[in-house]
């Protein structure tokens, strides 16, 4: 943990009764009336937290005729215990905290999803977690995702501010995915520069489960995003993409935990950040290979691009391997835009600040390329592009021209 | 078009060019040869504007501005083009966005309307015809993955699509099989005209029978040492540079 890291914890945590929690759900209302998700023609189901409570009128959980269940965690305690009870009272992670603690004291509701064995849920389930209170909030909320054998899910969570007033979030997603199922967890964060936000994801998967997980971050206060992942069974493989985007006085730490317990196993990481004026970046990556873990394959990779002289990024990726025979690598970069590819540009007629959005614009591209979602992807590249310019210029004026907007 | 005078550029302190003069005007084709680290590509670079060399002494006068005061994208598009000996690779950035945004930006410069985007997609394909490019080309990132070939043709592309006044080619045909430098030598020759002036930088005869030069210039230890017609190309081929350099040193040493 760096001393920023636990100064800010315990801003957050020394006194609690400075924070006010929200202890019953505001009366309902229609979602449209004070929220757009601003993605377009993006087809999801849609499952909307306000400052910690889930949204719905008087329909607690839905069920698919398929067996796909999803809604309000405590409520599904109550009406499934043996869907829920098992995984939230497994004590399974190595690396519970004080924020962990904390969320497993106080949480209120979470959302859950089931999926039932050798179901694929067509439209992706999407949670949109939103503040808008004129008081300081606390929230703690606790989701979980369980896929059962062979089951398929895309999965999209938004943590997004509708005010700008400071807030203390402190989130734990509990993932479980049993044999063949798989995972797409696409994660974006776009707060007021008041919040603090502490996300953790705890994964557990069985054999041949696939999970994958790709992180935008475009704005936040202080944002601590923490995943463990537990490789419990043979051929299980999970892939982490992320990508930070940060100015000001924004400060995000990444911290990634992946643990290799038995053999033939494979986790990837690939995090990159653009950091610039006075944000702070940090990332933690650690990779144990446990000694049965023969024939791992575990790479990470860490790359920052800093902008000014006083952008901070801190780079430690972290493999404890006890195995012998396993493929493990790591790479860490931090550095600025490449004075070559800067030159090459600009003797083509190009602007400095054109030729760095460019080569900005390619660098966190490589990320968002990877999703899968195509109105999702679309959108992700828009905000990208959007954020690198300062938000300031139009669309249209714009060097990096969006296929959907030259066409539409 | 433009005018160097007396150059003299060092890098980290050491001299690379010691007093090159040369001259060029509207619709000549000069070739500068000569042994390898003489500077010809440090002249190149100092002519686009790279930063790391220094320039201690002299000038370099561009349609009768001082090229120094200019920055490296107002000499572009002003009309000079470099074709590099060694393309930059630059991953994630489409040949087709970065062209956009080169032809754009050119256009807006010069208070030109922009191109619209059926405008600028039949430029591309005309221009890619020049080098036989293939279209899906322009969807990859520039020169990444590109054989050595594919990027110097991609180079006269561009220079294509820029249509400068003064084009300075440097080593283009090296490394080059007979049918890529057929076809580069092609490109280079479907471009000239009696209005743009171009350099190439070469050790090659065989590249200036495609693009006769009016003059030939040699490039040794810093300075121009010896200037001619095009017959001089083919005795440099023939001979080497070893009675050049002799000449030099005895020169030196009265
Ligand atoms: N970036 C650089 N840093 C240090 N020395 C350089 C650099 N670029 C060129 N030089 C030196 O300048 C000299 C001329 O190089 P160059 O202009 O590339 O020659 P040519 O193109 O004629 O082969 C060589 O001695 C080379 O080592
Ligand atoms: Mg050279």
């Amino acid at each position: 943990m760096t001393k920023e890291e636990k100064l800010i914890i315990d801003q957050c945590m020394a006194d609690l009764s400075q924070w006010k929690v929200q202890d019953q759900p505001a009366p309902y209302r229609p979602v449209e009336e004070y929220f757009h998700c601003k993605v377009k023609d993006i087809d999801t189901q849609m499952c909307i937290f306000l400052n910690g409570w889930y949204v719905h009128d008087n329909m607690p959980l839905t069920i698919s005729p398929e067996g796909v269940i999803v809604g309000s965690l405590t409520e599904a305690a109550q009406r499934f215990p043996e869907k829920v009870l098992p995984y939230l009272n497994q004590k399974s992670l190595p690396k519970e905290d004080d924020l962990s603690v904390l969320n497993r004291q106080r949480y209120n509701d979470g959302l859950f999803v089931y999926v039932p064995e050798n179901v694929t849920v067509e439209k992706p389930i999407q949670l949109i977690s939103l503040t808008d209170s004129p008081d300081e909030l606390m929230i703690n909320n606790r989701h979980l995702i369980v896929l059962e054998k062979n089951a398929e899910l895309s999965f999209v969570q938004c943590d997004d501010s509708i005010q700008f007033k400071k807030s203390f979030i402190n989130n734990v997603t509990q993932i479980h995915l049993a044999e063949d199922a798989r995972l797409s967890y696409y994660k974006m964060e776009n707060k007021n520069p008041e919040s603090m936000l502490f996300n953790e994801v705890d994964v557990e998967q069985k054999a041949h489960s696939q999970f994958y997980s790709n992180a935008m971050t475009f704005n936040t206060g202080y944002l601590r995003s923490r995943i463990n992942v537990l490789l419990t069974e043979p051929f299980a493989s999970a892939t982490m993409h992320g990508l930070y985007l940060v100015d000001r006085q924004q400060h995000v730490d990444t911290q990634v935990f992946v643990d290799h317990q038995v053999p033939n196993c494979e986790s990837h990481q690939l995090y990159k950040g653009i950091v610039d004026d006075s944000a702070k970046a940090n990332f933690l990556g650690h990779v144990v290979v446990r000694p049965d873990a023969q024939r791992t394959l575990a790479d990470q990779t860490n790359r920052n691009i800093t902008l000014t002289d006083t952008a901070h990024v801190t780079s430690r990726p972290f493999l404890e391997i006890y195995a012998d025979d396993v493929k493990c690598n790591h790479g860490t970069t931090v550095g600025q835009l490449d004075d070559d590819a800067m030159f090459y540009l600009r003797t083509r007629g190009i602007c400095e600040r054109n030729a760095r959005m460019l080569l900005m614009f390619a660098f966190a591209n490589e990320i968002a390329n990877n999703i899968k979602i195509d109105s999702l992807r679309e959108r992700y590249l828009v905000m990208i592009r959007k954020r690198l310019n300062g938000e300031l210029t139009i669309c249209d004026q714009c060097v990096l021209h969006c296929p959907h907007l030259v066409n539409g | 078009m433009l005018k160097i005078e007396n150059l003299h550029v060092s890098i980290h302190g050491k001299e690379i060019l010691k007093g090159v003069n040369l001259e060029i005007n509207k619709g000549e084709v000069h070739a500068i040869m000569g042994p390898n680290g003489t500077g010809k590509s440090t002249l190149a670079s100092v002519i686009a504007g790279k930063d790391i060399f220094e320039v201690t002494e002299g000038s370099i006068t561009y349609e009768g501005k001082n090229l120094m005061e200019m920055s490296i994208e107002e000499r572009a598009r002003e009309g000079i083009f470099i074709g590099f000996q060694y393309p930059v690779e630059i991953p994630g950035v489409s040949i087709a966005n970065f062209m956009r945004t080169a032809i754009d930006e050119k256009r807006r410069y010069h208070g030109q309307e922009p191109l619209t985007e059926l405008e600028f997609r039949k430029m591309m394909k005309e221009k890619a015809k020049v080098v036989e490019l293939t279209e899906k080309l322009s969807t990859r990132s520039v020169n990444e993955g590109f054989s050595g070939g594919e990027k110097k043709r991609n180079e006269i592309f561009q220079m294509a699509m820029l249509e400068p006044k003064l084009s300075i080619l440097d080593e283009t045909d090296s490394g080059l099989d007979i049918d890529a430098l057929r076809i580069v030598a092609n490109g280079v020759t479907q471009l000239k005209s009696p209005e743009n002036s171009t350099i190439v930088i070469t050790h090659y005869q065989r590249l200036l029978d495609y693009i006769v030069p009016d003059f030939v210039h040699v490039l040794f230890d810093g300075k121009i040492v010896k200037s001619g017609s095009k017959e001089l190309a083919l005795e440099l081929e023939h001979r080497g540079y070893e009675w050049i350099k002799q000449e030099y040193e005895s020169a030196n040493n009265q």
